[in-house]
């Protein structure tokens, strides 16, 4: 109970910092971007009452000594006034996210649970015949891993989607120029996933290398201890040796170093969706950089973050579950 | 890659003694890895310290657009008639003092970060740890991102600091944990019962135990930093004036050379962050092994775990 309630109390320090960088994030902006904003605003339409006060709340630029203007900060986010987007005025900034999420959720999420059930089960056999064929690729997976991901994208783009060999849809989420509806239907479940497939296997390749090296060296670690020897010497089947006696102890590190490569995947994911103008939170969080679209990027850098630190917290009590010593411990 | 150094650093087992470092080390430098490794870095660092000064100039432009690898230009034109190679060879430059630079101020934090709190221990160390922890877990490129579009800073200082000060918190906490094991060892314990200064403790006799971790720290932070300047720059973030292999990226990106089949143009910058990438990772790969002795591979037969020790029938 006290391991559960000192990682909550950690996310919620976490989740503290997160709200106040991006408070003291705005006071760096030079000049008066308020007045610019809004002078951006009524050039693509009416501006509504109150959208002045909303942005100066949401950018801390309020009035009143440092500790007010936080104050009123915390009081718009609390209200959930994240104002109007710049870029596609006057869509509300929460509209803007909450299109763009379950792009970003379906195939950031589905392609990491891959990626890392895919390079645990390889590292663990790597590990396991070490030396073997299988384990001598091992380095060549560092290629991948120093790849950036963007880079990768653009080879996938090049190679299955355009000039080289037509397979795959160029970018965008699904069929655009088809008369499919968003929504739970069968055409429009089919063209996504066409689209993502894409997407998802250079997150995956990218990826995948890391859990792999992290897997097998912890498989080789855990494999030259006591208890592994002693059940080799019970002739237990080797099968039961290496998944219930060695991988079970082995994974315990990745699964505690998820939180940390989730950041990575995350970042990767961004430039990833710009590349193949997937309809995502990255593809909007850059089109917002370059527009200075400034209520769209805070609001989307707050979720991406609280949606980083949430899943960290799950793998967290996860582990402190499945990991007894973990709770003893602390 | 964070995530791997984390796990193999708390895979870590002691040091051992310094005729086994020694023997380590010469095993290091007789593994392939190490010199594949340390080849592909060698090459790129006399790239960037040497090679601008025999290449005509990257911005010089021509007539001959877009036209693919010749001999007169040996990756091609751009589509206003740049020489690839030229600007590949300049980029080079400024990647890896971004690289480089970045590296070493998030290596020096982490190092002032990790090594102080495990050794004080106590408040100092619950702050400390909490604050990387923080910093750990906020994703580092949507922050860099939002620092970035802010402060519209131009000019490689600034680049390197915002990407340093958003990417020490991993080598600070795998420092942490080594300086804790560390810090209760005799020889540590023996200095502090002669009454040596603490300064004197931690410079002399943990720091250097730790050279290796910081080591492969500031590897993984160079590659690190690298990748973050070239998506920051290919997302249209970088300087426009600075040549880097991310914004030979972003220009080919978005003059179209994916359409037109210009690949001599957007190949070779990105294989060179790879590439690059990959010999730094190589030297790590080298050093974890030599770090933790568990993940070398010993000719006896002991390591041969593919066949059973008691043989079933």
């Amino acid at each position: 109970m006290r391991y559960v309630a000192r990682k909550l109390g950690f996310y919620l320090v976490a989740a503290w910092a997160a709200l106040t960088l991006n408070f003291l994030l705005p006071q760096l902006i030079p000049g008066n971007p308020i007045e610019v904003l809004l002078a951006k605003m009524s050039q693509s339409g009416s501006v509504p009452p109150g959208e002045a006060q909303v942005l100066t709340k949401l950018l801390g630029l309020g009035t009143g000594n440092i500790f007010q203007k936080y104050w009123q900060y915390l009081d718009g986010l609390a209200h959930l006034q994240l104002g109007l987007s710049i870029s596609d005025f006057p869509t509300p900034v929460s509209t803007e996210i909450g299109q763009s999420i379950y792009w970003t959720l379906a195939l950031v999420g589905t392609a990491t649970i891959i990626s890392f059930a895919l390079g645990i089960m390889l590292g663990t056999l790597a590990g396991w015949k070490r030396g073997s064929r299988l384990d001598a690729i091992i380095p060549s997976t560092t290629l991948l891993t120093a790849m950036p991901y963007f880079w990768l994208a653009l080879l996938m783009l090049f190679f299955f989607a355009s000039n080289v060999w037509h397979v795959f849809p160029q970018g965008q989420g699904y069929n655009t120029n088809s008369e499919i509806t968003e929504g739970w239907n069968l055409p429009f479940i089919l063209s996504a996933m066409q689209h993502a497939l894409l997407p998802a296997l250079t997150i995956v390749l990218s990826s995948v290398g890391g859990w792999l090296l992290g897997m097998r060296n912890m498989m080789v670690s855990t494999l030259s201890d006591d208890y592994v020897v002693a059940a080799e010497a019970k002739g237990l089947r080797q099968r039961r040796i290496m998944i219930g006696y060695a991988a079970r102890n082995a994974v315990l590190p990745s699964v505690s170093g998820f939180a940390i490569s989730l950041g990575f995947v995350v970042s990767g994911a961004i430039a990833m969706e710009y590349v193949f103008s997937y309809p995502g939170l990255g593809f909007k969080l850059v089109q917002a950089v370059s527009n200075n679209d400034y209520p769209l990027m805070q609001g989307i850098f707050l979720v991406i973050t609280f949606a980083v630190l949430g899943a960290n917290m799950v793998v967290d009590l996860l582990h402190g579950f499945i990991d007894p010593r973990t709770r003893l411990s602390r | 890659m964070t995530a791997t150094n984390v796990v193999a650093a708390v895979a870590a087992e002691s040091g051992g003694s310094v005729t086994g470092r020694l023997t380590g080390l010469r095993a290091a430098f007789r593994s392939p890895r190490l010199v594949a490794g340390a080849c592909i870095v060698g090459f790129f660092l006399l790239l960037g310290i040497l090679g601008p000064f025999f290449v005509a100039d990257p911005n010089q432009l021509s007539h001959v657009q877009l036209a693919p690898p010749s001999l007169s230009h040996w990756l091609g034109t751009t589509q206003i008639g740049q020489d690839v190679f030229a600007q590949l060879v300049v980029s080079a430059r400024a990647s890896l003092l971004i690289g480089i630079g970045a590296g070493l101020l998030a290596t020096f934090i982490s190092v002032i970060i990790g090594i102080s709190g495990g050794y004080a221990g106590g408040f100092i160390d619950e702050a400390l740890s909490l604050l990387s922890n923080v910093v750990l877990v906020i994703p580092t490129l949507p922050l860099v991102i939002v620092i970035l579009a802010y402060v519209k800073a131009s000019g490689l200082i600034p680049l390197i600091v915002i990407i340093a000060f958003t990417s020490w918190a991993a080598a600070a906490r795998v420092l942490r944990a080594q300086t804790l094991s560390v810090r209760n060892r005799e020889y540590v314990l023996a200095a502090r019962a002669s009454g040596e200064r603490s300064w004197r403790i931690v410079f002399v006799e943990i720091l250097p135990n730790e050279l290796p971790i910081i080591v492969s720290n500031f590897i993984f932070g160079m590659i690190f930093a690298i990748l973050t300047q070239a998506v920051l720059a290919f997302i249209g973030l970088g300087d426009p004036t600075l040549l880097t292999w991310g914004n030979m990226l972003n220009i080919a990106y978005n003059d179209q050379a994916l359409s037109v089949g210009a690949w001599w143009w957007f190949i070779p910058p990105g294989a060179c962050i790879a590439l690059f990438g990959m010999g730094l990772a190589l030297i790590n790969f080298s050093l974890d092994e030599l770090l933790n002795p568990r993940l070398r591979v010993y000719r006896p037969a002991k390591a041969d775990r593919s066949q059973p020790l008691v043989s079933q029938s």
